[in-house]
C-alpha cells in the first residue's frame, strides 16, 4: 500500500470532521433516522422510558443508567457521523470545483453561452484552452490535453481525442490545450461528477443485500431478548410468591431496560452502517468509485477474475526482439517490409518494430506521408494490420504487406493461393514456446518471415496471483495471442487459466459460462468492445481512461486506470464482510459476561434465608462485583464504551491477509469470538472497581 | 459411584448407534431417491397400491408452496380424525372398558399432540382412551407425524442439492416411502423383539387380580407392543400406559430397555447420514453428527455426575427415587437425555425426581429446539436453523457473503431462519410467564418453590419443542393448560416447518457456487466448534434467566440444604 492511499484512523478524527461529526451525531437522534436502525431504535425507546422514570423517581442509579443509555445511542450516531464525515468533506471539495459553469453550446448559427445545468443529452459544446468541460461527453472533433485532477487527483494531463478509445471526457475536468467539440452524453444532474458526489457523500446510500440480511438477524435477536426481558418480571413474581418474600429482586424498569440494552447486539447494531460507509470510503481512497455498495460487497465474493494480459499481467509493451526471415528472403528485405507495415502503427509494438529495423539494418523510419500507401489498421476480427502500396501512377496495388498472427496470415495466404513455409512454422512454435509473440509478415501471397515480440511480465505479479489462489480466486488471463504464446506467459505469470486468441465475444461467453456454474466474475476493461463483458460481469471495473460506453457498463470506475486495481478491490470487499462478521461475533459473545453481571444482580436476593443474607443465586456473581447497582451500571457503561472503542476498527476494517478461509476463520474466531467472551469480564470488573472507588452510586 | 457395568452399557449404546447409522442412512438415501433396494420386491407393491388408491402421481414435482399445502391439509385431516374419534369414543367400537367421551379441550390437546409428533399426554392412556382411539387415531399419527418430519427434511435436502429449480419433490411420495420402507418394517421388527421380551399385545381389557398381599389391583393391558415400537422409532414418545416405559408391560427387561433407547435415536441419527449422502456432503454430515453426539454425551456426563454426587440433603448419591430398579441410575439418565435430545418424550423414570442439574440438562436439550439428533426429520431441519445462523455469522468472517453447501444465504433465508428460531422461543417464554402468574396456571402445581416453576417451564418447553415428555408433578388436564399447551405445540411444529419449507424453496432456485479455498468450510472440526458455540450461546442465552430461576436456583438451594 502506498503512502498516498494508506488509511489512517487518526485522520478521521482531525479538525473539522470530528467537530462536524459531533454535531451530526445529535442530529441523528431524529426518530425518522433512528428507526432505520432497529437495534438502536430499541435502545432509544428504552432510554426514553427510563428518562420518564428518572423524572418521577430521581435517584443516582436511575439517573446514571439513563445517561449511559442515551450515550449508547449517541456513540452509535457518532460512529456513523464520523464515517460519513470524510466522504462529505470530499464531496464538498468536488462541488466547489464544479462551481457555476458556463457552456459554449454549438448551434447552427455558431455558438451561444448557456449555464451548464441546462445542457441536454446530445447537445454539442465547444471547449478551448482554459475551459472547464461542462458535462460528460464524447469528443466528436479535435484533440486536446485535459487536466483530470478534479476527478482523479492526478495532476499529469492526459490526451483525449475523437474517434478512439480515449474519446470520452468528464464534466468538471479542464482543457489545457487545443479545441474540442464534445457531444454531451448525460442528462443534467446525472453526470459522472454528480454521481461521484452523491456516492462519496453517501447521501443515497442504500443498504446492501448482506447488510439487509444482517439487519434482519440483529432484529430477530433484539426481539428474542425483548421477550426474555419482558417475561422476566413474571418469573420473578412467581419466585417472590414461592419464597414468601418481596423485594428480593431488582426488576425496576431501568434495570430491565439496562438488561435489554446489554443483551441486544448494540455493538454491531451501532457500528453496522459505519462499516458499510467506510468500506466504500476505502475504495474511494484507492481511487475506485463503486456505483453501489452492492458492487463493493460482491467484490468480496468474486470467484474468477478475468484479466487482460496486456497492462495487467505484462508491462503492456511487447518489444520486437528479432527478425527470422523465411528461406530465400534477405533479412534486410523482411525488416524493411516490417517497418513499412508498422509506420502507421502507433502502438508500442509497432514502434518497437520500426526501431528494431533501424537498429539492425539502419533502415530509417520513414514518415507516414512519405509512403504513398494505404495503411490498414489492426482489427480484432482480421487480427492483422499492414499497408497497401500502389504502383506508381496507378491505383493498382503493387505491394500488399500484412503482419499479424500466424493463424491470420496462414488464412490470408491460403486465400491468395500461397503456402506457409514449413520451416517457418518451427520458428513460430519456438518463439511462442518461449512466451514471446511471433508476428508473421507477408507480402502478397509470399511469407517473408517472422518478428519475435517479447512480452515482459510485471514484477511481483506471480506472488499476487498466488495470494489470490489462496483466497480461492481463480485467475483467467485473456489475450489475443496464440495458445502457445498464451500458455508460456500464463505459466510465467502463474495464472490458473487463459483464453488465447480471444475476441470480445469470447470474453462475454466465458463470463456467462462461469456464472452459469455459480461463480461470481470480476473483470476490468476499458474499450468499447469491453462494455458488454463489463455489464455482464458481477464486478466490472471500467478504467477512467476508457470509453464512455465502458464506464457506463461497469459498476466501478478506477480513476487511476490501473488494471491491477481489481485485486485491491476484491480485498476491500472481503475486508468489509469480515469486519461485519467479526463485530457481530464479538457483539454476541459479549452477552455471556453481561448475563453474569446483571442476572445475579437482579435475582441474587431471591430465596434468601433472611432478608439480610444474600440469596443462593448470588454465587453466580463470579466477577465479585461490589453491589447489584454497580454491577448493572458497569455492564451498561461497558456496553456504551465498547462502541466508541471499536469505531477505529469499524472504519479501518479487520486486518486482511491473503490466507485460506480456514486460517482466516481461526484467526478471527480467536480474536473476536474468544476475545468477545473474555474482554467484557475484564472490562465490567474494571468499571465496577472504578465506580465503586468514585462512590457515585 | 457409577459402576463398570454401567459404563460398559453406555459405551455399548454409543457403539451400536454409531455402527447402525451408516447402513440405515444409506438405505434411506436410496429409498428417497426412488432407487430400487432389497426392500422393493417385498414392499414395492404396497407403495404402488397406496399411490393407486389415493390417485397420486409420485413423480409430479411440487414447488414449496404446493408441498406445504399438501402437508398442511394432510395434517389438518389427521387432526380432525383424532379429535372426532376421542370426542365420540363412547359410541364407537373397540372400547371394552366403556370409557366415556373425552372433553373438548383434552381432545384438542391430544389431537394436536399426536399430529405434531409431540405426544404430550395430559391424560392417562389406559383409563382415558379406547383401543380404537389408540390404534386408529394415535398409532396412525405416530407413523404419519414421523413421516411428515422426514418429508420436511427431504424437501430441505432437495432445496440444498437442487440447481436452479423450483421443485422440492412430492410430499405424498415422500410420506408414503418413509412409512412403507422405513417406519413400517422397522417397527414390525422392533415389536417382535419387544413381544419376545414380554411387552403385552392383546385386545382384552384390564385384569383385576389379587396380589400376594391380598389387595385388589387392576393390571391394564392392551395392544401395546405395536404402539411402543413406533412411539420410539418415530420419536413420538406417547406411551400406551400412563407410566410410559417405566411400566413393566411397556418395558419389561434391561434388553427391551436397551432396544427402546436405541430406537429413539436410531432414525434421527441415520437421517444425518442420509442427508450427507443426498446432498453429497458426507464429511459435513459427519461433523453435524459429531456435534450432536458431543452434546448428547456431554448431557449424559453432566447428568450422571450430578446424579451420583452426594445430595446435600439426603446424604445419598445415585438416589433411586423415581427410577426403576431393573434399569438403575445410568440407564435412567441415558434414557432421559436421549428422550429429551430426540424430541421423543417417552420416559422410563420420573424426570421430576432427578437432581436439579439433570433436570436442567433435560430441559436445555428441549429448549435448544430438539436438535441433538432430535425428532425424526425435525431434529435435522431444526438443526438447520443453527447451521444457517452459524454459516451466516461466521461465514462473513472469511470475507465472503455467507454460503452453505454452495447456496448463498441471503436475507430471505435469514428471515425465515429467524422466524423459525423466534416462534418456539416466544411460545415458551410467553406462556411460561402467563402460567406462572395466572391463578389457573398455579392451580396445576404439585410442588413449591423453584421446582414448581421448573415444572411449568418444562411443560411449555416440552410442547414447543414437540418433545412431549413431562417433568411430572404438573396437573395439566385442565382447560387452561390443555389449550395453551396445544397452541404451543402448533407453534413449535408449524412455526418451524413453514419457514423451513420456504427456505427449501428459495434454496432450490439458487445456483451452486463451487467450493474453493476461499469458501467457508463446513466440513471441519472448526465448523463443529462454531456450530456448538452458536447453539450454546444463541440458543441458551434465550433461556438463561428462566433456567436460573428454576433448576439453577433449586440446585443452589439444595446445596444450602433446602429441597422442594
Amino acid at each position: 500500500m502506498t503512502s498516498k492511499t494508506a488509511p489512517s484512523t487518526l485522520s478521521f478524527l482531525t479538525g473539522g470532521i470530528a467537530a462536524q461529526a459531533v454535531k451530526d451525531s445529535f442530529k441523528k437522534f431524529h426518530p425518522k433516522l433512528l428507526v432505520k436502525n432497529p437495534v438502536m431504535f430499541v435502545v432509544a425507546v428504552g432510554s426514553l422510558m427510563t428518562t420518564v422514570i428518572v423524572v418521577q423517581e430521581p435517584s443516582a442509579f436511575n439517573l446514571q443508567i439513563t445517561l449511559w443509555l442515551w450515550f449508547t445511542v449517541l456513540f452509535a450516531n457518532f460512529a456513523e457521523a464520523v464515517a460519513e464525515g470524510r466522504g462529505k468533506a470530499q464531496a464538498e471539495a468536488l462541488r466547489k470545483n464544479r462551481s457555476q459553469l458556463v457552456a459554449r453550446l454549438k448551434t447552427l448559427a455558431g455558438e451561444r453561452s448557456v449555464p451548464a445545468t441546462q445542457l441536454k443529452k446530445g447537445d454539442h459544446v465547444i471547449c478551448e484552452t482554459g475551459d472547464v468541460i461542462p458535462a460528460d461527453g464524447v469528443i466528436i472533433d479535435g484533440i486536446a490535453s485535459v487536466d483530470e485532477s478534479a476527478i482523479t487527483g492526478e495532476s499529469a494531463p492526459v490526451v483525449r481525442e475523437s474517434g478512439d478509445d480515449r474519446s470520452s471526457v468528464t464534466g468538471g475536468t479542464k482543457v489545457l490545450s487545443d479545441r474540442i467539440v464534445v457531444r454531451v452524453s448525460s442528462e443534467p444532474g446525472s453526470s459522472f461528477l454528480d454521481r461521484i458526489i452523491s456516492l462519496v457523500e453517501g447521501s443515497k446510500r442504500q443498504k446492501t443485500p448482506n447488510e439487509v440480511a444482517l439487519t434482519i438477524l440483529l432484529s430477530a435477536l433484539t426481539i428474542i431478548f425483548l421477550l426474555v426481558v419482558a417475561t422476566l418480571p413474571a418469573y420473578v413474581q412467581y419466585a417472590e410468591l414461592a419464597s414468601g418474600q418481596t423485594g428480593g429482586a431488582l426488576t425496576s424498569l431501568p434495570v430491565l431496560v439496562a438488561l435489554l440494552v446489554c443483551l441486544i447486539p448494540t455493538t454491531i447494531g451501532g457500528l453496522l452502517s459505519a462499516v458499510g460507509i467506510s468500506g466504500m470510503d476505502r475504495l474511494i481512497r484507492k481511487n475506485v468509485i463503486a456505483t453501489s455498495g452492492r458492487a463493493a460487497e460482491a467484490a468480496g465474493d468474486v470467484d474468477v477474475l478475468l484479466l487482460d494480459k496486456t497492462g495487467t499481467i505484462t508491462l503492456g509493451n511487447r518489444m520486437a526482439a528479432n527478425f527470422f526471415p523465411a528461406d530465400g528472403i534477405q533479412p534486410r528485405y523482411l525488416a524493411d517490409a516490417a517497418q513499412l507495415s508498422s509506420l502507421a502503427d502507433e502502438t508500442p509494438e509497432g514502434r518497437s518494430i520500426v526501431v528494431l529495423a533501424k537498429e539492425r539494418y539502419q533502415l530509417r523510419g520513414r514518415d507516414v506521408s512519405e509512403v504513398a500507401g494505404h495503411f490498414v489498421p489492426f482489427s480484432a476480427h482480421t487480427r492483422m494490420s499492414g499497408v497497401d502500396i500502389p504502383k506508381e501512377g496507378s491505383g493498382e496495388i503493387e505491394r500488399s504487406i500484412r503482419k499479424g498472427s500466424a493463424d491470420a496470415i496462414k488464412k490470408l495466404i491460403a486465400g491468395l493461393g500461397g503456402s506457409f513455409p514449413k520451416e517457418l512454422q518451427t520458428v513460430v512454435d519456438e518463439i511462442a514456446r518461449k512466451g514471446s509473440t511471433p508476428l508473421v509478415v507477408a507480402e502478397n501471397a509470399l511469407v517473408l518471415g517472422v518478428i519475435e515480440l517479447k512480452d515482459i511480465v510485471k514484477g511481483g505479479i506471480k506472488e499476487r496471483f498466488l495470494q489470490l489462489r489462496q483466497m480461492g480466486i481463480k485467475t483467467v488471463m485473456i489475450t489475443g495471442d496464440n495458445p502457445l504464446t498464451a500458455a508460456a506467459i500464463a505459466a510465467e505469470a502463474g495464472v490458473d487459466d487463459f483464453i488465447a486468441e480471444a475476441r470480445p465475444e469470447d470474453k462475454l461467453k466465458r463470463i456467462r459460462d462461469e456464472q452459469a456454474n455459480g461463480r461470481l466474475v470480476g473483470m476490468i476493461g476499458d474499450g468499447t468492445n469491453d462494455a458488454p463483458a463489463l455489464a455482464q460481469a458481477d464486478v466490472g471495473i471500467a478504467m477512467n481512461s476508457g470509453t464512455q460506453a465502458a464506464r457506463e457498463a461497469g459498476n466501478m470506475v478506477d480513476l487511476d486506470s490501473n488494471p491491477t486495481k481489481l485485486i485491491e478491490v476484491v480485498e476491500t470487499g472481503k475486508q468489509l464482510l469480515m469486519t461485519r462478521g467479526a463485530l457481530t461475533t464479538f457483539s454476541i459473545a459479549n452477552d455471556v459476561a453481561k448475563y453474569f453481571a446483571i442476572i445475579p444482580a437482579m435475582v441474587g436476593g431471591l430465596y434468601a434465608a433472611s432478608p439480610d443474607s444474600p440469596g443462593p443465586l448470588s454465587v453466580l456473581n463470579i466477577m465479585q462485583l461490589s453491589s447489584p447497582q454497580s454491577a448493572i451500571l458497569s455492564a451498561v457503561i461497558f456496553n456504551a464504551l465498547i462502541i466508541i472503542a471499536l469505531i477505529p476498527l469499524a472504519l479501518r476494517g479487520v486486518q486482511y491477509r491473503a490466507i485460506g478461509a480456514d486460517a482466516v476463520l481461526w484467526r478471527n474466531l480467536l480474536i473476536y469470538g474468544i476475545g468477545g467472551m473474555v474482554v467484557p469480564f475484564v472490562g465490567i470488573k474494571l468499571i465496577d472497581i472504578i465506580i465503586t472507588a468514585l462512590r457515585i452510586l | 459411584m457409577i459402576t463398570v457395568s454401567e459404563l460398559i452399557q453406555l459405551m455399548l449404546y454409543a457403539l451400536a448407534l454409531f455402527l447402525l447409522t451408516p447402513p440405515l442412512g444409506k438405505l434411506m438415501a436410496m429409498v428417497f431417491r426412488g432407487e430400487r433396494t432389497f426392500l422393493t420386491p417385498a414392499l414395492g407393491w404396497l407403495e404402488r397400491v397406496a399411490y393407486r388408491v389415493s390417485g397420486i402421481d409420485p413423480d409430479k414435482a411440487m414447488d414449496w408452496k404446493g408441498y406445504l399445502w399438501s402437508l398442511l391439509s394432510f395434517n389438518a385431516f389427521g387432526f380432525a380424525v383424532v379429535f372426532l374419534l376421542q370426542f365420540f369414543q363412547s359410541s364407537l367400537p373397540f372400547n371394552p372398558q366403556q370409557l366415556p367421551d373425552v372433553s373438548w379441550h383434552l381432545a384438542f390437546n391430544t389431537a394436536v399432540s399426536f399430529m405434531t409428533n409431540t405426544n404430550w399426554q395430559s391424560y392417562a392412556g389406559e383409563v382415558t382412551l379406547s383401543y380404537l382411539v389408540q390404534m386408529l387415531g394415535l398409532t396412525v399419527q405416530n407413523f404419519v407425524s414421523a413421516a411428515t418430519g422426514i418429508a420436511v427434511l427431504l424437501a430441505l435436502v432437495r432445496g440444498i442439492a437442487g440447481r436452479s429449480t423450483g421443485s422440492i419433490g412430492n410430499f405424498w411420495a415422500d410420506l408414503t416411502r418413509s412409512i412403507v420402507y422405513l417406519l413400517l418394517p422397522l417397527s414390525i421388527i422392533l415389536s417382535l423383539f419387544l413381544v419376545s421380551e414380554g411387552v403385552v399385545q392383546t385386545f382384552s381389557g384390564s385384569r383385576t387380580v389379587t396380589t400376594l398381599e391380598g389387595v385388589q389391583q387392576t393390571i391394564p393391558l392392551g395392544p401395546a407392543a405395536s404402539q411402543v415400537a413406533i412411539k420410539q422409532l418415530g420419536t413420538n414418545g406417547g406411551g400406551f400406559f400412563n407410566m410410559n416405559s417405566a411400566y413393566p408391560h411397556e418395558n419389561p427387561t434391561p434388553f427391551s430397555n436397551f432396544l427402546q433407547m436405541l430406537s429413539i435415536l436410531l432414525i434421527p441419527s441415520a437421517l444425518v447420514y442420509m442427508f450427507g449422502a443426498m446432498v453429497n456432503a458426507r464429511r459435513h454430515a459427519w461433523v453435524v453428527w459429531g456435534v450432536m453426539f458431543f452434546l448428547f454425551a456431554a448431557g449424559v456426563t453432566l447428568s450422571l455426575w450430578s446424579e451420583y454426587t452426594v445430595n446435600a440433603v439426603t446424604g445419598v448419591g445415585g438416589g433411586m427415587e423415581g427410577k426403576e430398579t431393573r434399569f438403575g441410575v445410568a440407564n435412567s439418565i441415558l434414557w432421559s437425555v436421549a428422550t429429551t435430545a430426540a424430541s421423543n418424550g417417552s420416559v422410563n423414570s420420573m424426570h421430576d425426581s432427578f437432581s436439579p442439574l439433570s433436570g436442567t440438562v433435560a430441559m436445555m436439550n428441549i429448549m435448544l429446539g430438539e436438535i441433538i439428533f432430535g425428532g425424526v426429520g425435525a431434529g435435522l431441519y431444526g438443526m438447520m436453523i443453527f447451521i444457517i445462523l452459524t454459516v451466516f455469522i461466521a461465514g462473513l468472517m472469511v470475507g465472503r457473503t455467507p454460503e452453505y453447501l454452495g447456496k448463498k444465504i441471503e436475507s430471505f433465508e435469514v428471515r425465515m431462519a429467524a422466524i423459525a428460531m423466534l416462534l418456539p422461543s416466544a411460545g415458551i417464554l410467553l406462556f411460561t410467564a402467563l402460567a406462572s402468574v395466572a391463578d389457573a396456571g398455579l392451580a396445576g402445581l404439585n410442588n413449591q418453590g423453584p421446582h414448581g416453576f421448573s415444572e411449568i417451564l418444562y411443560a411449555f418447553a416440552s410442547t414447543a419443542g414437540n418433545n412431549g415428555s413431562a417433568f411430572a408433578g404438573l396437573t395439566a388436564n385442565t382447560p387452561f393448560y390443555n389449550t395453551l399447551l396445544g397452541i404451543n405445540m402448533l407453534i413449535g411444529r408449524f412455526g418451524v416447518i413453514v419457514p423451513m419449507l420456504a427456505i427449501a424453496g428459495s434454496l432450490a432456485q439458487k445456483k451452486i457456487t463451487p467450493l474453493s479455498s476461499g469458501t467457508f468450510p463446513t466440513d471441519t472440526f472448526l465448523f463443529g466448534v462454531l456450530l456448538t458455540g452458536t447453539m450454546l450461546i444463541v440458543g441458551a442465552l434465550t433461556f438463561i434467566p428462566a433456567q436460573v430461576l428454576g433448576p439453577v436456583a433449586e440446585h443452589f438451594l439444595m446445596l444450602n440444604g433446602k429441597v422442594f
